[in-house]
């Protein structure tokens, strides 16, 4: 019994020990969850990719709603937890206000750009890169001459992610119809895939045969409509090439994996500061793989890799919409 | 001619947009014809969404998949009648429970069974419902007017589409032309007389709690295994509550509920179709159509266009006298 006792003291003290030793990293991830198969996965994955190679250990929420923001920020860190990483544009006003709060604890914000605060690393994606290399595949591989974006909740990052592709396709062929929808206004257009459903049919029967959607799990009922209408789409964030294959044309990546793994391997150390992931730090990028192999031709492969270089050179110039909020190749 | 084609295919999805609605609404007018109020008309079709996909998916029956949402919905259905009829707890709370309840079970179970995240995974061939083409459409469809309307708009759903509006007969008769349905009326406006003429209160409402129980299972697994392959997370998106704002504006009757369900389902077809509808100078914003529905709802409950009257007993549980 005494040396029972002595032993689950001796593991405590260690726990103690060890706990104090090393902050634990912690990832608070957005309302789509972490199986989202798409933004939050990713992030999931990276998170997973630290955990594997190093064997440590990281604190994890899904929040289930939109009052939890700043309760799991302020758990977390009071609970030591260092880096701090949040995912989606939507913790950028809890971050605000708690960050000052824990002038010692490191936060990541993943989608957030705008924030004036020295503890805060935030990470922001070029997407509208990567919109306009699937962009260019999306007009070369449309046989009517009109594609199709539906994007999620009507918020300037998706309105960015259309915007992107719209210059893409239209420097392929500059009279393409670009078809653009989004699904709604409140968080539930991020998983209503009978609507992404009846976006997709509506858009085929406006003649798009190839759909970009930019929508969460909305978008698993655009590609299932995609696939079973018999037209190509293209899935966004993670690569969703797999989840039809030889009917998703390609996924647009966001490599949220990468942001959340190099947050995690910095640790406490992680530098702050405004960071932007594009197509020279392959930050973004088009997902190739055996499933979607069949679809895309070497033509498709070699434009959309001159477009990447000079995008990188600073040849092509993809107009952001947050530059001036409106986009010159789309009206939404 | 084009413009008559682009009308077609609203109508089209019109349809398919409704039909959830339209079987929750004819849930809930059950259930709150008998006097109770049921808010949980969201909850049940979540459950029997993902149960319906959840069985479908390890069977490769649909129809099992379709038998699972309707027992998943009914287990909530008596539940609710449980806390409300037998317990005579606050109706709209136990609705609210149930609501929450299956918005965490869904996902939870999900996760445990699939480990995908809380989804099911894709439904193949056998697994849904496929759409029934009616004989002759495709030979009749370049017929002028008639020819579209028939194979497009009438043709080419799935078999629940078609259950759902005969549904709407069949509640119409069942409520107003059997003597079951007239004590099921009766029990949501004066369940005293009901019980003086020596008929069960309790057996009839949870008859009625049944019946919508039943309704929002077909709904759940028409979400699931017929528009989509599989289930998603909060997939209902609120077609719980716009079902009930839809039987407020009916005020509680069967043909106008279907009328109220295809004209909440024309204004999202409508939305999802035209984002910003321009009427010569005025631009409609798609948000605008999007809150119609509930604003239609606002209007009618308020007074304006009629009196929206719900049965006298409803939300109130039944004592019996000593």
């Amino acid at each position: 019994m005494t040396l029972m006792k002595s032993l689950m003291g001796a593991a405590a003290a260690f726990a103690l020990t060890a706990g104090a030793a090393i902050a634990e990293p912690a990832i608070i991830f957005d309302l789509g969850g972490k199986f989202d198969k798409s933004f939050n996965e990713a992030a999931h994955n990276g998170a997973q990719r630290w955990a594997n190679e190093t064997g440590g250990t990281y604190r994890e929420i899904e929040l289930q709603s939109e009052a939890q923001r700043e309760q799991a920020l302020r758990r977390f860190a009071e609970a030591g937890a260092n880096p701090i990483i949040t995912m989606g544009f939507a913790m950028a006003d809890p971050l605000a206000a708690v960050a000052p709060d824990y002038p010692d604890t490191k936060f990541v914000a993943v989608d957030v750009s705008w924030l004036d605060a020295p503890n805060i690393r935030q990470v922001s994606f070029a997407e509208h890169e990567g919109s306009y290399l699937v962009g260019i595949m999306a007009a070369m591989a449309s046989k009517t001459g009109t594609v199709g974006f539906i994007g999620g909740m009507d918020i300037p990052l998706i309105r960015h992610f259309g915007c992107g592709y719209a210059q893409g396709a239209k420097s392929v062929n500059p009279d393409i119809n670009v078809v653009a929808n989004m699904t709604g206004t409140t968080p539930a257009a991020w998983n209503d895939p009978v609507k992404g459903s009846e976006l997709t049919k509506a858009q085929i029967s406006q003649g798009a045969d190839v759909i970009y959607a930019a929508a969460g799990g909305t978008g698993v009922g655009v590609l299932q409509t995609a696939a079973d209408e018999g037209i190509l789409s293209i899935g966004v964030d993670s690569n969703q090439n797999h989840l039809h294959p030889g009917k998703v044309l390609t996924s647009m990546l966001k490599r949220v994996d990468v942001a959340v793994y190099d947050a995690m391997k910095a640790g406490e150390n992680v530098e702050t500061g405004k960071f932007t992931m594009g197509l020279a730090e392959n930050g973004v990028g088009v997902a190739m793989d055996e499933n979607n192999a069949p679809l895309v031709t070497d033509e498709m492969m070699a434009a959309v890799e001159k477009a990447r270089q000079d995008i990188i050179d600073g040849k092509i110039k993809v107009v952001s919409y947050y530059e001036n909020d409106s986009c010159p190749a789309l009206q939404f | 001619m084009d413009s008559f084609l682009t009308l077609i295919q609203v109508l089209d999805s019109t349809v398919r947009l409704a039909t959830p609605l339209l079987l929750a609404c004819l849930a809930g007018l059950y259930s709150e014809r008998a006097g109770i109020f049921d808010i949980g008309l969201e909850g049940k079709m979540l459950m029997a969404a993902f149960f319906s996909a959840a069985v479908a998916a390890v069977t490769g029956s649909v129809w099992l998949g379709l038998l699972a949402g309707i027992a998943a919905s009914l287990v909530l259905s008596a539940l609710h009648g449980l806390a409300s009829i037998t317990f005579r707890g606050n109706q709209l709370i136990s609705g609210v429970a149930i609501n929450f309840l299956a918005a965490g079970l869904t996902v939870l179970i999900a996760q445990d069974w699939f480990q995908q995240g809380g989804r099911t995974p894709s439904l193949f061939a056998g697994g849904r419902f496929e759409p029934i083409t009616f004989p002759f459409a495709e030979t009749l469809s370049g017929v002028p007017i008639i020819g579209p309307i028939y194979s497009e708009l009438l043709s080419g759903h799935s078999i629940l589409v078609y259950v759902a509006f005969l549904m709407v007969p069949a509640t119409w008769w069942v409520l107003f032309r059997t003597r079951f349905g007239l004590r099921l009326r009766a029990v949501g406006e004066n369940p005293a007389a009901v019980d003086t003429a020596g008929v069960s209160v309790v057996g009839l409402r949870y008859a009625a709690v049944a019946i919508c129980g039943v309704l929002c299972g077909i709904a759940g697994a028409y979400l699931a295994t017929g528009l989509q392959a599989g289930f998603v997370k909060d997939m209902t998106a609120g077609r719980g509550f716009i079902a009930l704002a839809a039987l407020i504006f009916a005020k509680w009757r069967p043909w106008h509920a279907m009328w109220a369900c295809l004209l909440f389902g024309l204004l999202q077809a409508v939305a999802l179709r035209f984002q910003n509808i321009d009427l010569g100078g005025i631009v409609i914003p798609v948000q605008a159509m999007d809150a119609l529905p509930y604003i239609l709802t606002v209007v009618i409950l308020a007074g304006f266009v009629g009196k929206a009257i719900p049965p006298k007993a409803g939300g109130e549980p039944y004592i019996k006298e000593r």
